[in-house]
């Protein structure tokens, strides 16, 4: 049994198959990537994936657990954590209040005792803040901690929302285009961290990306999508050479 | 400018941060203690209602400012706090007992307010719970069996452990200590996991969603938090009026409270205390520009809603952080000087966002 497996997914909009029948299998501990053009349903099937949409037919199944009717709220605590393509972000909160949100599945006080800020709560905040701190060296953001993400470049908050989505200590990423909208040094160290948390965190990744240079850099395996169908599926080597998924991108002909 | 040397993760979670705090904190407690033997009678209670208005204004903060759920309504959860501290009071409950009842019926009708609204946001919720304060006094003015409708009730005089709490002192010390507690818990409850579930709902329901937060469960709690704390606020203005009918508690007060949140500044518990003041001084402010204005201005019906509302329309306009965002901008100025520009503070630029899905 796979550790993430999604079978014949399907979802419509109106008259619009977004994703149709979608399958594949995540394996525990690899980098794997989703590839297609615009519309081609990839951001559709991660709201599938992490209980943003409901599907019409299908089932996903995560570490061995059936998660397909499951909510956003009840999928997070199983360790799926996702990161969002636009930058969902706490935006009149500080970094640090964005990384400790990041924290809450982990909570295990009341809110009573947390009206009266009881010892117990506050060992607790501590230990919250020990492991936000972990991640923020790992992710560089010391300079920003303090800061609001209003006042913060787009290159940084893309890397807050990663690490806004490790706070969880997921045992499963959803990367959705982590790289999109990052100058060529920002992609790159975002390259890095995926391969850090990939093997020293042993976090299972699964990104969407358009960026084929990171893909082939990271990624173990790539599944390309087109029209909410799936065409390709291989190594990214394979994938890139596929003929359908040069036709998806260039057109046929 | 100063700079925090920080050696322990505790100070950033204490409310205190370092000796400034402490310094400014404690005069203001000083003042505010000492307050009954510097002020008369009526600036007395004038103080002692606009701690009231801030208990109440603390609640609605909550609500508004850190979970990002607009109410037009609150004013129905002063009077159902109002209401129930009397007829408790009238029924021999003693006066402690009867206040935390008074909280927690409050909070309860809240929590089921809050729980019906689940699947409103901004302008519906508004509407929402304007029409929840509506039906809350018309309840009131039908069940005469219970509240002796538009006829009145009295509220008993408040006594704390066989000692009557007549003196305005006494009142006022009451006030003080009850807001104290309340700002310290709502401070609580901001510096830990729940507050900062409220403020993500705020700022992002789908990304609250993502990290495990449960919307029903929080904002159904925002509510009832806010509710709660509202109602205290509604059992002391009970005894400040001395006398319930429905209309003390009519859509002016619920749009006053609204007022002092937003004039205050949204997002923040020292806003609230701005706000109070503001709104508590209002009434006087008004009634000295009454004996300047011409008697077909200041005799005209309908004056007090309406500069409340010019006020709301320009606040948001000009200053959408309030009194103190103000203040924050003062000090920036005075700490950067001669550097201050004037785009340190303009809001930055929001990046696309997902739309909002469902």
């Amino acid at each position: 049994m796979s550790y993430l497996a999604v079978e014949d997914l399907s979802i419509s909009f109106g008259g619009i198959r977004a994703v149709d029948d979608v399958s594949f299998e995540v394996e525990e501990g690899e980098v794997f990537a989703i590839i297609g053009p615009n519309g081609a349903g990839k951001t559709t099937l991660f709201n599938l994936v992490s209980g943003i949409y409901f599907p019409d037919g299908g089932s996903v199944r995560f570490a061995g657990r059936d998660i397909t009717s499951l909510p956003a709220h009840r999928i997070a605590p199983l360790g799926l954590a996702r990161t969002f393509q636009n930058i969902e972000l706490f935006e009149h909160a500080t970094v640090l209040q964005n990384l400790l949100i990041g924290r809450h599945v982990h909570r295990r006080s009341t809110a009573l005792s947390h009206l009266l800020f009881l010892p117990s709560v506050r060992r607790e905040e501590l230990e919250h803040r020990r492991r936000v701190e972990d991640v923020i060296d790992l992710l560089e953001l010391a300079h920003y901690r303090e800061q609001r993400i209003a006042n913060l470049p787009y290159g940084v908050r893309k890397v807050v929302e990663v690490g806004r989505a490790l706070c969880l200590e997921p045992k499963l990423l959803l990367l959705d285009e982590p790289t999109s909208g990052l100058n060529p040094e920002e992609s790159e160290d975002m390259g890095f961290w995926i391969e850090d948390i990939n093997r020293d965190l042993g976090v299972t990744v699964v990104m969407v990306a358009h960026d084929m240079g990171l893909v082939s850099r990271v990624a173990g395996r790539v599944l390309a999508l087109n029209e909410g169908r799936v065409i390709a599926e291989g190594s990214p080597a394979e994938v890139q050479k596929n003929p359908a998924v040069v036709d998806a991108y260039l057109g046929a002909d | 400018m100063r700079f925090l040397f920080k050696t322990h993760y505790n100070q950033d979670i204490d409310h205190l941060k370092h000796g400034g705090d402490r310094f400014w904190y404690g005069l203001l407690l000083v003042l505010v203690v000492a307050a009954p033997a510097a002020l008369g009678t009526f600036y007395l209670g004038e103080l002692n209602l606009v701690m009231i208005y801030a208990i109440a204004g603390v609640g609605l903060m909550l609500l508004v400012g850190y979970t990002g759920q607009v109410s037009l309504g609150h004013a129905a959860f002063l009077a159902i706090g109002a209401y129930t501290h009397s007829l408790l009071l009238g029924a021999g409950v003693p006066f402690l007992l009867s206040l935390l009842a008074a909280v927690l019926v409050s909070a309860l009708v809240g929590a089921g307010v809050g729980w019906i609204a689940l699947r409103m946001t901004g302008i519906y919720l508004a509407i929402a719970t304007l029409a929840f304060a509506m039906l809350t006094e018309q309840t009131i003015s039908r069940a005469e069996w219970l509240t002796g409708g538009f006829r009145g009730l009295a509220v008993p005089q408040p006594s704390l452990f066989g000692m009557p709490l007549t003196e305005g002192w006494q009142r006022y010390y009451l006030t003080l200590a009850l807001l104290v507690v309340t700002l310290l818990m709502a401070l609580n409850i901001l510096r830990s996991s729940t507050g900062r579930a409220m403020v993500a709902i705020r700022d992002s329901e789908i990304s609250a969603e993502s990290v495990g937060i449960n919307l029903a469960v929080y904002k159904t709690l925002a509510f009832a938090l806010s509710a709660g704390i509202t109602g205290l606020a509604g059992a002391l203005f009970a005894h400040r009026l001395g006398y319930l009918s429905p209309d003390a508690f009519t859509f002016l007060i619920s749009l006053q409270l609204l007022l002092m949140v937003v004039v205050g500044g949204v997002g923040s518990m020292r806003g609230v205390i701005y706000g109070a003041l503001f709104i508590g001084f209002l009434p006087q402010l008004l009634a000295i520009a009454r004996d300047t204005l011409p008697p077909q201005i200041a005799q005209a019906p309908g004056l007090e809603p309406g500069i409340f509302g010019l006020i709301l329309v320009l606040v948001i306009l000009f200053e959408p952080q309030g009194i103190f965002g103000r203040w924050l901008k003062i000090k920036s100025y005075f700490q950067l000087f001669p550097l201050y520009r004037r785009a340190t503070h303009r809001r930055q630029k929001t990046y696309l966002r997902t739309e909002r899905l469902r």
